[in-house]
């Protein structure tokens, strides 16, 4: 077993009568990237939303770093999320602000980077979600998977420890999909940091997973390598992987 | 008494009573705490202040006109025309620029600010902010809450003249009063306490409306329906809140 960033233990959650998270175990790798899956509904934002201290758990604890989050004051879960970036499932672009500013935002906030520092960089980040020619639109004025895409360089434009990405392929069409796990794969790879991403993007997901768990009842069911969750015989997981399998189909004859 | 055991609709205005309280303060706090976001401020100033200038423009110059006009009618029976100018002058200064200046802006940039931040809520961009380690009241509120401090006073002092120049019009121009006599009398009788103090109601005028749209605003539950009611109820009690301070504020001060 690896070390370990986030531990997360026992967590419930419910709203209103509704029981949402009904007792999540899950340990975090550091520089790795785990990958949680689960149905529509299922409460994978509420859980990731967790982890950053935006909603606070019935019960339960979340350790981050050796810390436990829960009960912290609004000061000092600021200086834990020094460490995270985040990319919303909308997104959540700053709407008065041009795709530009938004990705630099967290540059001039902050850091003491100079002008052409901060400019190098954004344009960079931008340059490799394929933006840059957008770069001077506000995001009302681009389509919902531009909108992912700069949310996606927001996350990344400070290079902070731990990323967590709700959805990062979920608005996009097959080819940037594709693009942007590598991206995500890539910059993971040579800044040994740690992501946890959510997405239905089963296949593109694998790929580039260290771990996969798979939410379900408010509980995590399963959790492993990618290898081990696609032969699992659990059969919620069995079924979540065959409806995506049928997308495959033509590409995926031939192993069969 | 435990808290519970008091009704429902008066435990939510308690609690909402607290919370802005709780708001006002910390952004008290912010507001001199380093770094002071000056260019948030002066762009809140330009939205609060020289936006809102056409309507102060319209409100004060018609208000002081209508003030004539209708002194004029009463103070004619008894002789009194002379009196028109001062009567316009107190009534602008220490009443009517503060309270229009209030209730408009409030309706101009106050459903603004509901609007905007309520949107901003229902769509994640607070959570962004906090995300970041940065705090959404220093980047959200404290800007506009300065912002409609300072400025109201201004808006206000451009309605106080407008509207005296308005009844100038209208009285000396229209309806012959002696010039002479119109102008005397307030050189004479309006004091700069008058002044001073309707410029003091106005900027807790500014504080009360930006920050109760502010809270609204930040508050927003609900999508776009919560949006648009927060900014309706940002826009009815603020304007509620204005009339019941400034008698408060009326009664201390003077
Ligand atoms: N603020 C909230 N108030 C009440 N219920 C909520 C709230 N946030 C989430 N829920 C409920 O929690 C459940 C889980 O929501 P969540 O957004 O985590 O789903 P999800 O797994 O991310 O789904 P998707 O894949 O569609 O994004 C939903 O049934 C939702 O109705
Ligand atoms: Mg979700």
């Amino acid at each position: 077993m690896g070390d370990i960033v986030i531990r997360i233990v026992d967590l419930k959650k419910s709203f209103d009568n509704q029981k949402v998270l009904d007792g999540i175990n899950l340990e975090i790798e550091r520089g790795k990237i785990t990958v949680i899956i689960g149905k529509s509904g299922s409460g994978k934002s509420v859980l990731l939303k967790h982890i950053i201290g935006l909603i606070k758990p019935d019960s339960g604890e979340i350790w981050v770093d050796g810390k436990e989050i829960t009960k912290l004051s609004e000061k000092e879960l600021n200086g834990i999320r020094l460490n995270f970036g985040m990319l919303f499932q909308e997104a959540a672009l700053f709407d008065s602000m041009s795709i530009w500013e938004n990705v630099a935002f967290p540059l001039v906030e902050r850091t003491r980077l100079k002008k052409e520092e901060i400019k190098r960089i954004v344009d960079e980040k931008l340059e490799q979600v394929g933006l840059l020619e957008h770069a001077n639109k506000l995001p009302s004025e681009v389509s919902g998977g531009m909108k992912k895409r700069a949310g996606l360089a927001r996350a990344l434009v400070l290079d902070p420890p731990i990323v967590l990405f709700d959805e990062p392929t979920s608005a996009l069409d097959p080819v940037m999909s594709l693009t942007i796990s590598d991206l995500i794969k890539e910059t993971q790879r040579k800044l040994k940091k740690t992501y946890v991403v959510i997405s239905h993007d089963i296949i593109g997901m694998f790929r580039i997973a260290d771990k996969v768990a798979m939410l379900s009842g408010g509980k995590i069911i399963a959790y492993g390598t990618p290898e081990e969750i696609s032969v699992s015989k659990n059969p919620d997981i069995k079924e979540f992987l065959d409806a995506s399998r049928i997308k495959e189909i033509g590409g995926q004859n031939e192993k069969r | 008494m435990s808290i519970y055991s008091i009704s429902s609709p008066l435990r939510k205005f308690i609690t909402e009573l607290g919370l802005a309280g709780l708001m006002f303060f910390e952004c008290v706090l912010l507001a001199f705490k380093r770094p002071l976001k000056i260019n948030y401020i002066v762009k809140q100033m330009e939205f609060v202040g020289v936006k809102s200038l056409p309507v102060v423009f319209l409100t004060g110059t018609f208000t002081g006109m209508v003030l004539a006009l209708q002194t004029y009618y009463g103070f004619r029976k008894f002789g009194a025309e002379g009196l028109i100018g001062i009567t316009v002058a107190l009534s602008m200064t220490r009443e009517l620029g503060p309270v229009l200046t209030g209730l408009m802006v409030a309706g101009r940039a106050g459903s603004a600010m509901a609007a905007e931040i309520g949107t901003m809520r229902v769509t994640e961009q607070i959570d962004a902010l906090v995300v970041m380690s940065l705090n959404p009241i220093k980047y959200l509120v404290v800007p506009r809450v300065v912002a409609s401090f300072f400025m109201l006073p201004v808006l206000t002092i451009i309605s106080d003249f407008l509207g005296i120049a308005g009844g100038y019009l209208i009285a000396v121009k229209l309806l012959d009063v002696n010039e002479g006599a119109f102008l005397n009398r307030i050189y004479k009788y309006l004091e700069f306490q008058d002044i001073y103090m309707g410029l003091v109601k106005a900027a807790c005028f500014g504080v009360i409306f930006s920050l109760v749209s502010c809270y609204k605003g930040f508050y927003t539950r609900g999508g776009a329906e919560g949006v648009g009611r927060s900014t309706t109820e940002a826009v009815v009690i603020s304007c509620v809140a204005i009339l019941v301070a400034d008698y408060v504020l009326t009664s201390l001060l003077f």
